[in-house]
């Protein structure tokens, strides 16, 4: 039965529109958990986004965390927090400098301090990121986000209809408020990594709903009197092997960097695969309900499936 | 769609020479690369300071103390101006960014005005379209002099670029390997120095203004005096690094300064055998050291630093030669680097260090293992799954996808973009991104195929009705790489940057390549059935 694609039937008949109303309870549940979540847990913020130092540091034998945690009380790091980190003689030091020193100056001294109490020490990383510094990160991060989906409902109202514009939007908006949520609910750091992870999770839930709507608009101009709800159900049905396939592949492909990328890529890995999941899955269930719910105009776009169509 | 043009398996050809050409640098050792004949390329991935270890500053020059500088020069300008013209004057002071002075006879105003235009707003020529400083009377004998917004931003760009100049001067000497230094937004600079063993002196080297001057010590009053508040006109009490006491009365005004130096150098003293730096006057330096030093025989004078004095020597003889030397608690290294700072001379404001992140090479190692093994890991999941699921066709979206690889990696070892630890994240979804695009095609040409269309039609339906979502698919990711590259910074820009050559290469490998080699395939077999139907 090779090649395998082969075993998968021919036609699928699943009745994606009638399971719509629970999905969208199950997405509004999930929206309002990812709300509780996020306002009461709140985000882990990175220090590129809050200012403040982070230490990386590989003692001679195996790390002493009480003992570091000691160290860092008594040298003035700030609301500090040592963390074990990779092999046991590995640890992360994350601490603010008291206001009216230089964050920098301030983190010399701790190493300088650090170096006198555990002799060996080795410091493989030090960062230090200035309050200024910081809230501009944090106002482009999220600067960016706006402007990406701002141009891509351009883009898709340009190719398709204003209303799949929408439903694209609010799916995308969907997916990034989840994986906050799920990033709150973790407790992983959020960084100006974790905005270009989002940045991508947007980018692949919108790249699945223009593969979605393709098949949809493709569709209704061939049947052009079947029930809307009809159309949308033959569509995905027809689209359902490629999105297992492609679905498989994405996760497949990251599978790697999930195990072997290490503390640096895990959050990155971890906030894609989250958005493949839940990208593939409001395409279906945020996307199309809303042109669904909405309706769309049909049988005054030409039969040309090349040219764009700018919605009227 | 399907014939095989000629321009496309050129095209093909051609993009898998360019791909291996210029990737294969990266996976020779470095010996045998240098070793290639001149024609070939040998340029290897640009890495992220997070993947090959090295030091990243963001630095910012401080505006605000370049204009309270000004306003001290001018508050001293005022002073000399209206005394040399005796005209008599109080209240002379700095007051909300401002110099104000009262005129004691309100008659004399408008003279006071105009000496004041022609010696203090003729300090500095005006900028074109107005003057540096404004002059105001308000007709009570109250004089305001103010520094135009205009003139201050101008002074502070100028202040930016004069900044790198003597940065790369400074860290170049460092000897450290291939610095880029280089200006961003209005007031900031971005050092970047890879592999840099020793960050802290870096940002030594970096974080001085290295002003220097060289200034009497006020001994009218001693020290306990003038530290319980009775410090006299003229002078200010400095803190001292010299070893002996740690304060010092000197005089405010410089009898040289550090732009009339020639020449530093570390060297060690010829009795004590301590290090030094030795240094050279200009002319103008020279003599006026010369006269300063005749005539206080048997005073000290003291060498300050940046606000602090580093030595307090007693003048034994007129120093008339243009040179001299440095003592303080140097050690060679520290005695170098003053010297290093003193050849490339002061910075013209404080630079403030905003942002700083240094990663060990150690750690760099660790983090270029992790992705390779990553996107091996990766890379053969997707090979299997697509071979496994779609047969031969799935072998010639393998081969697509190798291609798209060694082109990623050799356009960007060509254009040196950066790649970072993210972007090595970016790559391996770039990659089923790219077998998307192949996934799509190939379910498109089975229900063309299970629609009744023979193979040949199914191909060319397959490849022409996919393209369409392809491109629009491809064109929303693109939308946000661009987007990325254009808010983001250092590693988020790699990630982006890294994207962006991906959706490119993935549209052309994904569907130009398996285009013909299915086309091959076909015209080879003449097949009755495809196997993936």
């Amino acid at each position: 039965m090779w090649p395998l694609i082969r075993i998968l039937p021919r036609e699928f008949h699943f009745n994606f529109v009638r399971l719509a109303p629970y999905a969208a309870i199950l997405s509004a549940l999930l929206i309002a958990g990812s709300g509780v979540s996020f306002f009461t847990k709140g985000l882990n913020l990175g220090i590129d986004f809050i200012g403040g130092s982070m230490i990386e540091v590989q003692t001679k034998g195996p790390a002493d965390i009480a003992k570091l945690r000691a160290t860092m009380m008594q040298v003035g790091g700030e609301d500090a927090q040592v963390q074990q980190m990779g092999a046991a003689n590995g640890a992360v030091l994350r601490f603010r400098t008291a206001e009216g020193v230089s964050p920098v100056d301030g983190a010399e001294r701790i190493k300088t301090e650090l170096s006198k109490e555990f002799p060996g020490i080795t410091f493989k990383k030090v960062e230090v990121v200035g309050p200024k510094v910081s809230g501009e990160l944090m106002q482009g991060g999220f600067m960016a986000l706006g402007v990406a989906v701002f141009l891509m409902l351009l883009y898709i109202w340009f190719r398709f209809q204003l209303q799949f514009g929408l439903g694209a939007v609010v799916g995308v908006f969907h997916d990034v408020l989840l994986t906050l949520g799920m990033l709150s609910l973790t407790h992983l750091e959020f960084s100006m990594t974790s905005i270009a992870a989002l940045l991508t999770v947007i980018g692949y839930s919108m790249n699945e709903k223009v593969i979605t709507f393709d098949r949809l608009r493709e569709n209704l101009r061939k049947y052009k009197t079947a029930p809307l709800a009809d159309v949308i159900n033959r569509s995905e049905n027809e689209r359902l092997s490629r999105t297992l396939i492609t679905g498989s592949t994405a996760i497949l492909a990251l599978s790697g960097a999930v195990f072997f990328g290490g503390p640096v890529l895990l959050p990155l890995v971890i906030t894609m695969v989250f958005g493949i999941v839940v990208g593939t899955y409001s395409s279906i269930y945020v996307a199309l309900p809303i042109i669904l719910l909405w309706g769309v105009k049909r049988g005054d776009e030409p039969a040309e499936p090349l040219k764009p169509q700018a919605a009227r | 769609m399907m014939n095989l043009s000629r321009w496309k398996v050129i095209a093909v050809v051609l993009s898998a020479i360019f791909g291996v050409l210029f990737t294969l640098p990266n996976l020779l050792p470095a010996d045998v690369r240098d070793s290639l004949p001149g024609f070939m390329p040998k340029q290897t991935l640009n890495l992220g300071l997070d993947l090959q270890g090295g030091s990243h500053l963001l630095l910012e020059v401080d505006t605000a103390a370049l204009k309270r500088e000004r306003l001290t020069n001018l508050v001293e300008d005022t002073r000399t101006t209206l005394r040399e013209a005796q005209i008599p004057f109080a209240e002379l002071r700095e007051v909300n960014g401002e110099v104000s002075v009262l005129i004691n006879d309100p008659a004399q105003a408008n003279t006071a005005v105009n000496k004041l235009r022609a010696s203090v707003a003729g300090v500095a020529p005006g900028a074109p379209g107005g003057r540096e400083i404004s002059i105001s009377n308000d007709g009570g004998g109250r004089i305001r002099l103010s520094l135009s917004q205009d003139a201050m931003t101008a002074e502070a760009g100028r202040a930016v670029d004069q900044s790198i100049e003597i940065l790369r001067r400074r860290i170049d000497e460092l000897g450290t390997k291939e610095p880029t230094i280089v200006r961003q937004g209005v007031d900031r600079i971005v050092v970047q120095a890879p592999g840099e063993s020793d960050p802290q002196r870096l940002r030594d080297v970096i974080g001085q203004t290295a002003k220097l001057t060289f200034q009497m010590v006020d001994e009218s009053v001693s020290l306990e005096e003038a530290a319980a508040g009775r410090v006299p006109p003229g002078s200010e009490l400095l803190p001292s690094e010299d070893g002996y006491t740690s304060m010092v009365l000197v005089k405010k005004r410089a009898l040289v300064t550090g732009e009339m130096l020639t020449d530093a150098q570390q060297s060690f003293d010829q009795q004590s055998g301590q290090p030094v730096v030795s240094f050279r006057f200009n002319s103008q330096g020279a003599r006026r050291f010369g006269e300063a030093t005749a005539v206080n025989i048997g005073k000290r004078f003291a060498i300050v630093l940046d606000g602090k004095v580093i030595s307090a020597p007693v003048i034994q003889s007129a120093i008339t030669g243009g040179s001299g030397q440095i003592s303080g608690s140097f050690t060679p290294q520290s005695a170098n680097d003053l010297a290093i700072l003193l050849r490339a001379g002061a910075l013209p404001a404080p630079l403030k260090v905003e942002q700083q992140s240094t990663v060990g090479a150690e750690l760099g190692a660790d983090a270029v293992k992790a992705g390779v093994i990553s996107l091996a890991i990766g890379g053969v999941a997707i090979i299997i799954f697509i071979i496994l699921a779609y047969g031969l066709f799935g072998v010639f979206a393998a081969i697509a996808l190798v291609v798209n690889v060694l082109l990623i990696l050799g356009i960007m070892s060509f254009t040196q973009a950066t790649l970072t630890f993210p972007g090595i994240a970016g790559l391996i979804l770039t990659l089923a991104v790219a077998v998307d695009a192949n996934v799509l095609i190939y379910e498109r040409i089975r229900d063309e195929a299970h629609a009744g269309r023979s193979p040949i039609s199914a191909l060319e339906h397959g490849y022409s009705r996919a393209l369409v979502s392809i491109l629009d698919a491809n064109i929303t990711s693109a939308i946000s790489a661009l987007i990325m590259f254009q808010f983001g910074s250092g590693p988020i820009r790699g990630f982006a940057w890294t994207l962006l050559i991906g959706v490119v290469t993935s549209v052309f490998t994904a569907v130009v390549i398996t285009q013909v080699l299915i086309g091959l395939w076909f015209r080879v077999k003449r097949p009755k059935a495809l196997p993936i139907v």
